[in-house]
């Protein structure tokens, strides 16, 4: 009953998604406010129903219904119950649903809580929302139905990939997808304001906040996902520049660069094109990756369903809203009156360079995750790899780290040149003192980008803090702090990856027992191997003391798991964190002469890329709670 | 803002949408053509892998065509084509092996279980020498000219049909 009982709400939601967009065109079209006055009561039916139909998915799978077929495909009686729930998601169906059930949320979360935006644009932009949902539940229930049921049903599912049972999976999904999906809300409203023409600071105030929750929750999803990436598969990186890693990164450069430009729209009254272009780009970054991951244009460890057909619907619906949005911009913009502009040395200035800059990142890793598929057009095979997006993308990094330090620094509307470089020195010195120290314990020993991004991340670090110096803390509002946390989340974060380029040590051997080896200033020995059973799956189990120098001897138990549904094996890093780094080790196969290959790494601050990462939401969670706080009081003053 | 620049956005998407569609219905191709063919072969110097059987070495082949097949005893498909490659060593073709990430006691074993058409076996621990011909798995076969370089690339196993053409490419590279 569960199943039929989703794939009823699913139906539901689908028709009231028409009935909002519909009531909403006709509502504009023939200036009825009755008839717009439904779309926020429809949005709100259909989110609750889409959420609903998650829930009967999920009930499914922690009740391993093995008569619904993507529960017999993903999941087995035997798993721990989080991982049941979380298998919910990780499969190709489940996973659209959860898209449409957060996009159903932003909608009604829309529908429900903004009261900046003029009804007209409101019902415009909640109509968009609905437009959208259209598309995505004619793509659930005509290709990808999650409630399909399998006659006779089997009595034991197939299992979860094991690389998917991980607590990381049961969070990085839904927050990533929040993020993603959350930015549908800043693509709707720049529909709403471009259908009546109203891109002004009311509307940049009212999308604000909506963008910032939206990056927030991208900002935890990618900082949690490259977390994953680095211990569940046993690589020791944290970034692989894998196509879906970058299908994340996209919609996150994008929305960052509409964070900073719809903040000169709103308190400056500029770039209103470019802030309406980048909304459409941003959440078109979110549309496009989950093109290139459910398509299997690109291969990726992510994809799971390489299906044409699957393919070209979402290709269709890309087309639809992408290129339906493009068009209305190239229709509508020059009903939108150019917006005020302003001197070179200025905020907006800064803010601006801010946005070429990331604008630039966007299109390198565009360029490099779509290459291989345009090559392939002209017959030319090829991949493209770390080497070409760090040396693409990194020098353009780095400068836009220089502007990230000067930016918060100038006044708006106008400042001059001289007493921004004396704002400056500060932050100059920390990074000149920076290079010279590096340089002087490894003089040429250090690359040139590492030693670089130290020293920026330096610099930034003191240039972070800068605007909250001088003033009273308590009386600094929140948006404020928030940016100065942010800023230092990329300060911390940059100084981490930094480091781990520069200093991570690596070992490979082939260790017999008793055995020391060195990594960095470790010294790891194997003590023993031993069997080891789980719920379900089975594992050699390493013993290893490490030691350093004098300390005191720690234990890590790193593991090759074996997982019989399906027969998968998989390496569970053990890592020793300690303040100044991880000691990162990975259990490899026996040579059949009593060693075992081990591989180690000791990557000194490595931990502080993802502290960075959260320091970086957190600013953004802080500058969100200041503007609510912010409306509270002016309402309740009102 | 001129009106040409706003359908610029549109424009490039379509022609995004356009590459993505092709994408999507082209016939999938899985194999991995190496670049290194027409070019000449990497210069290697390979251990021997099997007592009475030379390794290999570009120096030492120098001057006449072969074929030079990657493969290992712990690949499968190797399993089912080592009776071709003894069918093309009796048709006169000298036949290199690359064993790659391989013990010389599981090659010996391999060579007497499955048959030996090889005239000269080198080993391949790291796979250094399969990635420099640009080969991306086992098994693969690469036709070299007497002049050193390489004609031809047959990826996956040499089966009953692809003896007499390779054994052809081989006399033609003379």
């Amino acid at each position: 009953m569960t199943a039929e009982f989703g794939l009823a709400a699913l139906w539901l939601a689908a028709a009231l998604a028409v009935l909002q967009a519909a009531a909403a065109a006709l509502g504009l079209a023939r200036a009825r406010e009755d008839v717009a006055a439904v779309t926020r009561p429809a949005a709100v039916a259909q989110g609750a129903l889409a959420c609903l139909a998650m829930a009967a998915l999920v009930a499914a799978f922690a009740n391993s219904d093995m008569s619904v077929r993507v529960v017999a495909e993903n999941s087995h009686s035997a798993k721990p119950m989080l991982y049941k729930l979380a298998g919910a998601w990780g499969n190709h169906e489940g996973s659209m649903l959860l898209w449409v059930a957060i996009l159903g949320a932003a909608g009604t979360a829309v529908a429900l809580f903004e009261r900046r935006l003029d009804p007209r644009t409101l019902a415009a932009t909640v109509g968009a929302q609905g437009l959208i949902a259209v598309g995505f539940y004619a793509f659930l229930l005509f290709s990808s139905n999650p409630f399909d049921r399998l006659v006779p049903a089997p009595r034991e599912g197939l299992g979860l990939n094991p690389l998917l049972q991980d607590p990381g999976l049961a969070f990085h999904p839904p927050t990533l997808y929040a993020g993603y999906v959350g930015l549908s809300v800043a693509f709707s409203f720049a529909v709403g304001a471009l259908v009546t023409g109203r891109v002004d600071r009311a509307f940049a105030r009212a999308m604000r906040p909506w963008v910032l929750g939206a990056w927030v929750l991208l900002t935890l999803g990618i900082t949690a996902g490259s977390y994953w990436a680095y211990y569940e598969l046993g690589w020791g990186g944290w970034w692989f520049w894998d196509p879906v890693e970058n299908a994340s990164l996209m919609p996150w450069l994008a929305a960052t660069a509409l964070l900073h430009s719809v903040t000169v729209l709103a308190v400056r009254d500029g770039l209103r094109a470019w802030t309406v272009m980048l909304a459409v780009v941003a959440f078109s970054m979110s549309m496009l990756g989950t093109f290139l991951v459910r398509s299997g244009i690109l291969t990726s460890v992510h994809a799971f369903a390489v299906d044409p057909a699957r393919g070209s619907f979402i290709l269709a619906l890309l087309l639809l809203y992408v290129g339906g949005a493009l068009a209305l911009f190239a229709l509508r913009i020059g009903t939108v009156r150019a917006g005020t502009t302003f001197d070179p040395v200025s905020r907006e200035a800064g803010l601006v360079a801010n946005n070429l800059l990331l604008s630039v990142i966007l299109g390198v890793v565009l360029i490099g995750t779509l290459y291989p598929v345009g090559a392939a057009a002209f017959g030319v095979q090829l991949s493209v790899g770390p080497p070409f997006f760090d040396r693409a993308a990194g020098p353009v990094a780095l400068l836009l780290v220089a502007v990230l330090a000067v930016g918060p620094l100038l006044r708006w509307r106008r400042d001059e040149a001289g007493a921004v470089l004396g704002r400056l020195a500060a932050p100059i010195a920390a990074a000149s003192l920076t290079a010279a120290g590096l340089f002087a314990f490894n003089g040429f020993g250090l690359s040139l980008l590492p030693f670089l991004g130290l020293s920026a991340a330096a610099g930034l670090a003191v240039a972070s803090v800068l605007p909250l110096t001088g003033r009273r803390l308590a009386r600094v509002p929140l948006m404020t702090w928030g940016m100065a946390v942010s800023h230092l989340g990329v300060a911390v974060a940059l100084a981490g990856m930094a480091c781990d380029a520069a200093f991570t040590r690596e070992t490979l051997v082939a260790a017999q027992v008793g055995q020391p080896a060195r990594v960095g200033p470790w010294s790891v020995t194997l003590d023993g191997i031993a069997p080891r059973i789980g719920d379900n799956w089975s594992a050699v189990e390493a013993r290893l003391t490490a030691v350093r120098g004098e300390g005191t001897p720690l234990t890590l138990r790193p593991q090759q798991r074996f997982f019989s549904d399906p027969v998968t094996t998989t390496s569970e890093s053990a890592i020793a964190t300690r303040l100044d780094g991880q000691l990162y080790t990975v259990l490899g196969r026996p040579d059949g002469q009593g060693r075992w290959q081990l591989r180690l790494w000791w990557k000194p601050f490595v931990t502080l890329i993802w502290a960075g990462g959260v320091l970086i939401a957190l600013g953004g969670a802080l500058s969100l709670a200041g503007r609510a706080l912010r409306d509270r009081r002016a309402r309740a003053a009102a | 803002m001129r009106r040409g620049l706003a359908w610029a956005p549109l424009a490039a998407f379509v022609l995004l949408a356009a590459v993505a569609g092709w994408a999507l219905f082209r016939p999938a191709g899985t194999e991995v053509r190496s670049e290194m063919v027409g070019r000449a072969v990497p210069a290697f110097d390979l251990p021997a892998m099997v007592p009475g059987k030379p390794g290999l070495s570009t120096a030492a082949l120098k001057g006449r065509p072969y074929l030079l097949n990657i493969f290992a005893s712990w690949c499968v498909p190797c399993v089912a084509e080592a009776p071709k490659l003894v069918r093309l060593r009796a048709m006169g073709v000298p036949v290199m092996g690359v064993a790659v990430r391989d013990t010389p006691d599981a090659v010996a074993d391999f060579l007497r279980r499955n048959g030996d058409g090889y005239a000269a076996v080198g080993g391949d621990r790291a796979s250094r020498v399969q990635l420099a011909l640009g080969s991306s798995g086992v098994p693969e076969t690469f036709v070299v000219g007497a002049d050193g370089r390489i004609l031809l690339q047959h990826i996956g196993d040499v089966r009953d049909d692809d003896v007499e053409a390779l054994a052809a490419a081989v006399r033609d590279a003379r």
